[in-house]
């Protein structure tokens, strides 16, 4: 049973942290466009800086 | 289907058989080889240029096919300069809102088209929210070549509004997801321990009172924080002297946490901490879902407002214009109307120009554009049909008559929002019986059966949670859930919590002429002697207009390309060489009668072309209206305009009995007495005059392109044009209805079963866990089924 002692905290502190960590996403808008972030992630392109190619007619 | 099955690319485009454009996707005219229009041609090869080709092909096959990427090849209808905000060091930024944005492709389009430009520093794009925003280096009179850009792209933009920003701010959502998250971190540490103790029959007692303290630890604080949407809900329904499924939910959970805590005391056998948490997290989840999905309607119907809002143009003293946002306006304030505009504000037609032509179908519901003389009173809400004008405005955008009627539309919700829901009636009936068990298994243990207090609290609050608060308070919002989100997917916005139940048992249907039956808006109507190449020459030049009617010529001949060098004769009409389109005088033409609504086209001294408009019924109006009849419902039609054109809509609709020249008040009265009838009207209508009667009514629709008035006083908007959404939308909601019925009565038979169990002091947080889940899931799985195509013989 001693290993409950240090066990029992552990968990609850862990299990703490993961609900600060989500407090946090919340807070900084994570959640706002769950549909845009969900296909974002498939595009990686860095965004490009061509002058050549500006759209400027 | 798999999510990365979503996201394949499609085949190229360039071997695939040239059906739909390659553009926007709409399906192809004959002798078209690869594009509808002119203007997808020059988004595809503007595409090519930024070197964003693989846009097509990553977008979704289902976002491509719809069309909604057609350029409109207008000038843009406001000046975004003034709105751009001034940052630091030069630089500015503004807020758009994106139409059009419907995949991921598209705001990876629209963010590297922008990025492209040198001197943007950031942009981007939120896909629920569709809106933009975007930083640049530079002057603010940038901000309209941007929103060009985007237009070019076929995406169409419009200011950022603060209705836009009320229906995306969401900080009730937000609540619901910080209890949420606090409720499953909760259940899921106390399940730890509740764990431990179920199957750790060789515990020691000690060992049991430190995991029920632990358990009471994390539950209590959970219990109180993340249950607080609930209490907060059931005490303003017990201010207002009534029950809902809060005050159940409320008190199962209350009595479950003191009852958890006197057993911790005294360190009975089991504790129900994990019932509890478990519970409050399982409807949490129902309601952020539920939320979702009302906030994706709402942010819908404010990008439809959007699109229709803009800046006026206020005319100084000394004859220079300024663009601002109407609510800046004062009375005595001169205002430029230019041809198209609509009125934002109340006032009298000032200066010299004699006359103005307006357009009042969404005040009265007139088709025909009716003259007004100089210090006449213009109504707020007409359209310009004429040459531009000058305005004096009479009142502030907050004390005009459309700011009244928004006030007046306030008060008709409030009347509404008494209807008692399915899931509030059930209620009614649940919590006293519920009640009555658990107070009676108390008094039976305690007087009779000498269980000492704390005994006998355990079966009773035990029947409390095991009569399933869970299992009947998500039975409802289950099956709203995925009604309102396949509505949704079908170009139907809920935007009233209840109001798939009053679609369900509406009996009656209240039809709106014009804008609703009818387009609204003039069409080009078929002349078989009209020479096809005289018309593609007066699109092409109508297209640098943005009168109506030339809009309306532009529309009928969307692949004629707009021609250069077209001059604008204000009032009179368009010019380019030896060619010209407008008025009967303009063009020399002996008038044969004022129509109001016709075009003449003259190419040099070739005899003219007459292109005649009118407001032509909805291609599928008669069929909408054939299919409401089938459902049972009744119809009749109710219009401002005269009874010629009215029963000829009745006629060609098939819409029952019809009442011409009906005055807004009129149309509201109608829809009182139909209530003091005692039916249940579903009142449909897209105007300034429709507004009082779709509040007043059991539930209203508006079309797409309506009012934002009506719009605000409906129950339902229909995204897409027309009216054939309509009756789908009434099957849908039937269908709801009755799943949430089959819904409640399976978790009243589930409690017949448990309640005794539970009052027999059998159960135990196993079994109350193990009865709560499944009644959940079962519910759930049915509540599935409303989402599903309607049966042709459900219909």
């Amino acid at each position: 049973m001693d290993a409950l002692i240090l066990l029992v905290p552990l968990a609850l502190f862990l299990g703490l942290l993961g609900l600060l960590f989500f407090l946090w996403t919340l807070h900084t808008r994570q959640y706002d466009d769950l549909d845009g972030a969900a296909s974002r992630i498939l595009f990686d392109d860095e965004i490009r800086r061509d002058p050549r190619s500006s759209a400027r007619q | 289907m798999s999510v990365l099955s979503r996201f394949t690319p499609a085949p190229a485009a360039t071997i695939t058989p040239a059906a739909t454009c390659l553009h926007c996707g709409t399906p192809l005219a004959p002798g078209q080889a690869e594009f509808c229009c002119a203007g997808c041609e020059g988004a595809h090869a503007l595409v090519s240029r930024l070197g964003l080709d693989a846009f097509y092909r990553r977008r979704e096959a289902a976002a491509a096919s719809d069309g909604a990427l057609r350029p409109v090849a207008e000038p843009l209808a406001t000046d975004f300069a003034p709105l751009a905000r001034a940052e630091r060091d030069g630089v500015h930024s503004l807020e758009l809102m994106v139409s059009g944005l419907t995949c991921g492709a598209c705001v990876w389009l629209v963010e590297q088209a922008l990025a492209a430009e040198p001197e943007v520093l950031r942009a981007r794009a939120s896909l629920s929210a569709r809106r933009l925003t975007v930083a640049w280096r530079g002057p603010a009179s940038r901000a309209n070549d941007f929103a060009a850009l985007l237009g070019r792209l076929g995406f169409r933009v419009a200011p950022w509004s603060p209705a836009c920003l009320r229906a995306t701010e969401d900080e009730e959502g937000r609540r619901l997801i910080r209890a949420l998250g606090i409720a499953a971190f909760g259940s899921m540490n106390v399940m730890l321990v509740s764990v431990a103790v179920w199957v750790g029959w060789d515990m020691g007692e000690a060992t049991r009172a430190a995991m029920h303290w632990l358990a009471a630890l994390i539950g209590l604080p959970v219990i109180a924080v993340a249950g607080l949407p609930f209490y907060r809900s059931a005490l303003d329904a017990l201010r207002a002297r009534r029950v809902n499924m809060d005050v159940a939910v409320s008190i199962a959970i209350i009595a479950t946490a003191a009852m958890s805590l006197s057993e911790t005391l005294r360190n009975g056998p089991y504790t129900w901490f994990d019932g509890a948490t478990a519970l409050l997290a399982l409807l949490l989840a129902g309601r952020v879902l539920d939320r979702a999905a009302r906030r994706k309607a709402r942010q819908a119907a404010a990008e439809l407002l959007a699109l229709q809002e803009g800046s006026v143009t206020l005319l100084h003293e000394d004859g220079t214009t300024r663009t601002v946002p109407v609510e800046q306006v004062r009375p005595g304030a001169c205002l430029l109307i230019a041809a198209g505009e609509r009125l934002r504000l109340d006032g009298t037609l000032d200066g010299d120009e004699g006359e103005a032509l307006l357009d009042t179908s969404a005040t009265t519901g007139e088709s025909v554009p009716r003259r007004f003389a100089t210090g006449d009173l213009l109504p707020a809400g007409a359209v310009n049909m004429g040459a531009p004008f000058r305005l004096r405005v009479t009142a502030a955008a907050a004390d005009g008559s459309l700011a009244a009627m928004a006030r007046l539309l306030e008060r008709a919700e409030q009347a509404k929002s008494r209807f008692v829901s399915i899931a509030d009636k059930a209620a009614r009936l649940y919590v006293p019986v519920a009640l009555a068990v658990a107070f009676g298994t108390f008094l039976g243990r305690w007087v009779w059966l000498d269980a000492t207090w704390q005994e006998a609290l355990v079966p009773a609050v035990a029947a409390l949670i095991i009569t399933c608060p869970c299992g009947l308070a998500i039975a409802v919002p289950a099956v709203q859930v995925v009604a309102v989100g396949a509505l949704f997917r079908r170009g139907i916005l809920v935007a009233a919590p209840t109001a798939l139940e009053r679609l369900a048992t509406a009996d009656h249907v209240v039809l709106d002429k014009t804008g609703t039956l009818t387009e609204g808006r003039p069409a080009l109507l078929p002349d078989p002697a009209r020479d096809p190449a005289s018309l593609r020459a007066a699109a092409a030049l109508a297209r640098a207009s943005r009168h109506p009617l030339a809009r309306a010529l532009a529309r009928a001949c969307p692949d004629a390309p707009a021609a250069e060098g077209v001059r604008e004769v204000p009032g009179a009409g368009l010019e380019r060489g030896a060619e010209r389109l407008g008025s009967a005088a303009f063009c020399d033409v002996a008038e044969v009668r004022d129509e109001g609504m016709t075009l003449y086209y003259r190419a040099g001294t070739a005899p003219p072309v007459a292109f005649r408009f009118a407001d032509r019924v909805r291609n599928d109006a008669p069929e909408a209206v054939a299919a409401l009849h089938r459902l049972g419902l009744t119809t009749e039609l109710l219009s401002g305009d005269g009874s010629e054109a009215v029963e000829r809509v009745a006629r060609m609709t098939g819409a029952g009995p019809w009442t011409a020249r009906a005055t807004p008040a009129a149309k509201a009265a109608r829809i009182e007495a139909l209530r003091a009838e005692g039916r249940r009207p579903l009142m449909v209508g897209d105007g300034i005059n429709d507004a009082a009667a779709l509040a007043l009514a059991h539930v209203s629709a508006s079309p797409g392109g309506a009012t934002d008035l009506a719009q605000t006083a409906s129950d339902l908007v229909l995204r897409s044009e027309g009216l054939a959404a309509l009756p789908a939308a009434i099957a849908v909601a039937r269908r709801a209805q009755r799943i949430a019925r089959q819904n409640i009565a399976f978790s009243l038979i589930y409690n017949v079963i448990a309640v005794p169990a539970a009052v027999a002091g059998l159960a135990t947080p196993l079994i109350a866990a193990a009865v709560m889940s499944s009644s959940s899931l079962i519910v759930i799985l049915n509540a599935l089924r409303a989402g599903r195509e309607p049966q042709p013989w459900t219909r």
